[in-house]
């Protein structure tokens, strides 16, 4: 093992567009956290920590998406600062829910929430950090979750990659032997066509994955919507099924387009 | 087969059957209902057993309705298996920790508790057989399967209600079960009253029998259980067409049409190979603490439909959903023969039953079957 003086790697938290939920799962780890602020120096993380050390920083955790001119810059900075950048979250890794602008128009948007709006200045598109810099490792989720996010650095402490497996929300619902509730209820589920993560949290307490962690590869996103139509969910509400905290990454952004009016 | 002499419980028998396992130390598993379905899990007495309930299910489809009888087991095989408690979905095989004097690995203890389960079906006691094979046989025999294996307590119940999507009788597996239990029962009405005709199938089963207020069978009441099984035959939601034939046609049709269509349908969410009681892969996670002092090394229910599975360097063996699906369908009916000598379908119907879509593999083997030049020449 590494001898006690060695220098620690040094991590920093940044943020961009979104709810600071995803850095907060950091602060969630609790138990771990005075664990991991042994093995890293936390150099720059201002939700948690007033002291901001300069870079370069060995290891970038990005939460938020990209939607203004100035965020598009700084994010450049931030990638030239980091050995490694991870991004954590649907945010910044799908352009999280205020990616619905990108199927509207940012100027109604704004007109109908500020009183002055001339005074903004934001981009017409929320898009992910991967859109603008090289992404290191994208960790999914809304939020995400901090058994994931312990892995990530774990897999970073010991660099390797992190073991964060790509099955379906259903493979971790059925583990857990819960009742399907498409089939036992009628209940429309993302489950089938969701990156797991969560642990099937949703179909748990007897509800339809949200799918918060945006789709699996390969997601057969138009044979789930031809079974919620059978169903008998309407053809709009399958567009808003698919048009959540992903509602940009690619394959539920095209099935709730083919579902659009 | 000859008939062999029945013994009869009343409902009261059946409680004081769960009382002796109880006291015989097991661990009592049954059905009974939960979050809209008939599902196998504790149960502590006959109030947990699902009398006057039952399933309706189709393609992609379960429905939990009410009996107009109070029948204990007149229902057929729900969500779970018997496999969630013999093969677990997350086992821990080992764990290290790392001390001053090296790298101790710590080999995970095997349960303790006996497990008796009350319900099982002819075609689970198949899949048990079948899971048996591939998890005890091998070169390297799976210890946690089998000291529960071994301990176990089975008592059957013969089934007199199939579902739906119940295809056993066209694959050989039921509705009655011929062996590899302890207890088998079969539920009958008479005089107003439930009553449960008892086979035995082993000396510990003849044992608990002899502690139950048990009589004999009246003529009437062995000839209304066999009848009650012999209905259940002729009335299996589905059949697999030809089922002997089947794993030659798919050998000989593994470039048809129909895998790219079924594909199309497919989600390559899994739910097939989860819920069917004879799918045995798994994955192991190593998972490490922070400080690198300690690991563990879970194993986890795996699936064929997961990109992971079949990731190799570079990438996965299995990418299309083409593959995937008949990767799975493949193994089941056909390739399970080369391997274990049997088929890896027992019919249950769970997989079509609890398939999102309502992928049917009746119906996938009856496509290809249906422009099989070979197969419409032996009908004809
Ligand atoms: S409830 Fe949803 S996540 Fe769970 S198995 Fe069903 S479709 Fe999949
Ligand atoms: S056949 Fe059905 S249950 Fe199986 S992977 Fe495909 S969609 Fe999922
Ligand atoms: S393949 Fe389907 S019908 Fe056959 S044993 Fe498995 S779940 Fe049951």
């Amino acid at each position: 093992m590494a001898a006690a003086s060695a220098r620690r790697p040094r991590l920093a938290v940044w943020k961009f567009a979104s709810c600071d939920g995803c850095q907060l799962s950091l602060l969630d780890c609790e138990d771990e956290l005075l664990m991991v602020a042994e093995r890293i120096e936390i150099a720059y993380f201002p939700e948690a920590a007033r002291r901001m050390l300069p870079g370069p920083y060995d290891l970038s955790l990005v939460e938020g998406s990209i939607t203004t001119p100035a965020d598009a810059e700084r994010i450049q900075r931030v990638r030239r600062q980091s050995r490694r950048l991870v991004t954590i979250g649907a945010c910044a890794t799908a352009g999280g829910i205020q990616a619905l602008r990108n199927f509207a128009d940012i100027r109604e948007y704004a007109a109908a929430v500020y009183p002055y709006p001339e005074y903004l200045e934001t981009l017409a598109t929320s898009t992910p950090i991967s859109a603008h810099v090289p992404v290191d490792f994208e960790l999914r989720g809304c939020p995400i979750d901090k058994g994931q996010l312990l892995e990530v650095i774990k897999a970073f402490l010991a660099d390797r990659k992190p073991a964060v497996p790509g099955h379906s929300v259903c493979i971790d619902c059925k583990r857990r032997g819960n009742v399907c509730v498409m089939v036992a209820s009628g209940t429309p589920c993302l489950g089938p066509v969701t990156h797991t993560g969560c642990g099937a949290i949703c179909p748990s307490y007897d509800r339809g994955c949200y799918g918060c962690f945006g789709p699996v590869a390969g997601a057969n996103t138009a044979a789930l919507a031809k079974e919620f139509a059978a169903l008998g969910v309407a053809r709009r509400d399958i567009a808003r099924l698919f048009q959540t905290f992903n509602a940009a990454a690619g394959a539920f952004r095209d099935e709730a387009e083919r579902h659009g009016d | 087969m000859a008939t062999r002499q029945h013994s009869i419980l009343t409902i009261d028998g059946v409680a004081a059957l769960l009382d002796a396992l109880r006291r015989r130390g097991y661990r009592v598993i049954g059905p009974t209902v939960r979050d809209q379905a008939i599902v196998y899990d504790d149960i502590t007495s006959l109030a947990d057993l699902p009398r006057g309930w039952t399933d309706e299910q189709g393609a992609g489809r379960y429905r939990l309705a009410r009996r107009d009888d109070d029948a204990v087991f007149g229902f057929a095989v729900g969500p779970h298996s018997w496999k969630k408690f013999l093969h677990s979905p997350a086992q821990r095989l080992w764990r290290t920790e790392r001390s001053a004097d090296g790298v101790r690995i710590i080999a995970e203890p095997v349960s303790a508790k006996p497990l008796a389960f009350v319900g099982v079906r002819s075609c689970e006691l198949h899949a048990i057989a079948i899971q048996d094979r591939v998890l005890l046989e091998g070169a390297y025999p799976d210890q946690h399967y089998r000291a529960r294996r071994e301990a176990a307590f089975l008592v059957a119940v013969n089934c007199t209600e199939p579902g739906g999507t119940c295809f056993c009788a066209s694959m050989n597996t039921g509705p009655k079960a011929l062996g590899g239990y302890d207890l088998a029962l079969t539920e009958i009405a008479a005089e107003g009253e439930r009553r449960f005709a008892v086979d035995v199938g082993s000396a510990a089963g003849s044992g608990l029998l002899a502690e139950l207020p048990h009589r004999a069978a009246t003529p009437g009441e062995t000839a209304a259980a066999e009848a009650a099984i012999a209905g259940a035959t002729g009335r299996m939601g589905r059949a697999m067409p030809d089922a002997d034939e089947v794993p030659a046609l798919l050998r000989r049709n593994l470039d048809h049409p129909r895998w790219e269509e079924v594909a199309d349908r497919c989600l390559t969410c899994g739910n097939c190979t989860m819920v069917c009681p004879t799918c045995f892969c798994t994955t192991v996670e190593d998972v490490a603490s922070l400080d690198g002092s300690a690991s563990e090394h879970v194993q986890h229910w795996d699936s064929c439909f997961t990109m992971d599975f079949s990731y190799l360097h570079g990438g996965s063996v299995r990418a299309s959903p083409r593959s995937r699906y008949r990767q799975w369908m493949t193994h089941k009916l056909s390739t399970w023969w080369d391997q274990f000598g049997t088929s890896g379908c027992v019919g249950c119907g769970r997989c079509i039953s609890w398939c999102p879509v309502g992928i049917d593999i009746t119906e996938e083997v009856a496509a290809i079957r249906g422009s099989d030049s070979a197969a419409r020449g032996r009908e004809g």
